[in-house]
């Protein structure tokens, strides 16, 4: 029992310093702009593609069901334009990024993962090393800046989707004006409404992409493994995604 | 001139290789056979450090592989060609980029890389591929791209892993001539690993046997085709047990 505890420890802190080798090296990567300067906007189109039809149509439903359950839940005693106040609100801060992230975790840090899983284990990434390439240069830091860059923009489009979806709704559905919902939406409105649901979801991309190629480039044993990696990629990024939405409100919401 | 000074490698507590010890003299062609998970491939990664001995180390024309910096594994890198089993060409790549890529690397003028391009895939008789994508190609093909992109950098070294290995024996011969061309043509050292008899004797100057972790016997080919290790007999016959 001991024993299994201390060897569970052992691997943590190794896991742990892994990690941060991944990460120092990643950094160092960054003076390589040569490198990742022409394969970066590659990168970027590619997650744009993969992850903003999904984003935005998960936004698309989430902003009527949003405006409805806010009028079903104010039952005349609280102001119908009230409404914009909660689509608003819910989309900026947490739901826009959120259900967003859990989508891009599904599409874009599985798809990388399986992708370096595979040059992993067909050797393409020794290859690389062979020709005087860094991997971390080559593959890690244009899929990263790629994610961090791209998912707050992707994010700020899904935003307004559900922000117009839920306008829609109230004025289609609740017998709600259009002065009214804007009226609502401006009520509480403060900036900080905007960047940290902004900066909330770069965080997310970085941490999605990093997962991704972390565990792509920790791929061992053929297909199998490869399907192994991109399993490990939406559950690990997923989770931490989730702890990590906790963590900012804690730290900026208060 | 490489060094294998007793190299030991284990994974997850497996010991691979215990001590393993082997020079590979200027302008041969060195074979390395042995059983399927021997440790050849293992061995032969240590030479460009992509994989770290536990003990033990490589050393190229005295540098010793572990112990260099970033800067000088590059170095140490674009001296030497390494040639994959399975080819591992980058499948986004067609295959004349897949052989521009280390070149781009070195900072070579456009029409160099060009030039170089178009002589590498000449030499290994692919010209005319050059939009065409891995996925599209017969595994021999690939394997001649990957030496075409090896070959292009005008390494010092080659090293090959399993070159003929799954492939037709007019395929396979195909590639012996290949290798021998290369060497007249580039005049490198050469270490060729693999498992393939008639290939080790075409394209061999000398032959070690990896068994156990460690050189079993070295010699050149009449000494190897000669030997008295029941061993090395076994596996040069192909017997089984
Ligand atoms: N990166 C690695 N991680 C764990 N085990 C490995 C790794 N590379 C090789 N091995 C193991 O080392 C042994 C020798 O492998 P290898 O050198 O590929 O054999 P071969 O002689 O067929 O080329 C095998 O048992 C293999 O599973
Ligand atoms: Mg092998």
């Amino acid at each position: 029992m001991i024993a299994h505890v201390g060897r569970s420890a052992v691997a943590g802190i190794k896991a742990v310093g892994r990690f941060g080798q991944f990460v120092s090296d990643m950094v160092r990567a960054l003076s390589d702009v040569a490198t990742w300067g022409r394969l970066t906007p590659v990168q970027m189109r590619r997650v744009g593609v993969d992850s903003l039809p999904v984003a935005l149509f998960i936004a698309a439903f989430t902003g009527v069901v949003l405006a409805l359950q806010a009028s079903y839940t104010f039952t005349g005693t609280v102001p119908l334009y009230f409404v914009g106040t909660l689509v608003g609100k819910t989309m900026m801060l947490e739901l826009g990024p959120v259900l967003a992230g859990l989508a891009l975790a599904g599409r874009v840090g599985a798809s990388m993962a399986a992708e370096l899983g595979t040059m992993r284990v067909t050797e393409q990434v020794d290859a690389l090393e062979t020709l005087a390439y860094d991997p971390q240069s080559y593959l890690v830091v244009p899929r990263v800046l790629a994610g961090t860059a791209m998912f707050p923009v992707i994010v700020a489009l899904a935003i307004l989707t559900g922000i117009l979806t839920g306008w829609l709704a109230s004025l289609l559905l609740l017998d709600l004006s259009t002065q009214e919902f804007i009226k609502g939406l401006k009520l509480f409105y403060r900036f900080k409404d905007t960047w940290f649901g902004l900066f909330k979801s770069a965080t997310f991309g970085f941490t999605i992409t990093l997962v991704g190629c972390i565990v792509g480039l920790g791929t061992r044993g053929g297909a199998e493994g490869v399907g192994r990696s991109t399993m490990q990629a939406v559950v690990y990024s997923a989770v931490l995604l989730l702890m990590l939405d906790a963590f900012w409100a804690m730290v900026l919401l208060r | 001139m490489i060094q294998f000074q007793d190299l030991h490698k284990a994974f997850d507590g497996k010991q691979v290789l215990t001590g393993f010890t082997l020079d590979v003299k200027d302008g041969e062609t060195l074979v390395i056979i042995g059983y399927s998970g021997s440790g050849k491939s293992v061995a032969l990664k240590h030479v460009v450090g992509l994989l770290h001995p536990d003990a033990g180390d490589v050393t190229v024309d005295g540098r010793a592989v572990s112990t260099l910096d970033r800067p000088s594994l590059a170095a140490l890198r674009r001296e030497i060609g390494f040639v994959f089993q399975f080819a591992a060409l980058f499948d986004s790549l067609n295959v004349a980029d897949n052989v521009r890529l280390g070149l781009e690397r070195r900072g070579l003028p456009a029409d160099e890389i060009a030039e170089r391009v178009r002589e590498a895939l000449a030499l290994v008789d692919l010209t005319g591929t050059d939009d065409r994508y891995p996925a599209e190609l017969s595994g021999g093909m690939r394997k001649r791209v990957g030496i075409a992109r090896a070959i292009a950098l005008r390494p010092r070294y080659m090293l090959y892993d399993e070159p003929t290995t799954g492939l037709d024996p007019v395929t396979s011969a195909v590639m012996d001539r290949l290798m021998v061309r290369t060497r007249e043509h580039l005049g490198v050292t050469g270490v060729v690993v693999t498992h393939d008899m008639r290939s080790a004797y075409t394209v061999g100057d000398r032959i070690a046997m990896l068994y156990e972790g460690r050189v079993r016997q070295v010699g050149t080919v009449e000494e190897i085709r000669q030997t008295e290790d029941p061993v090395v007999r076994q596996f040069i016959e192909g017997r089984p047990s």
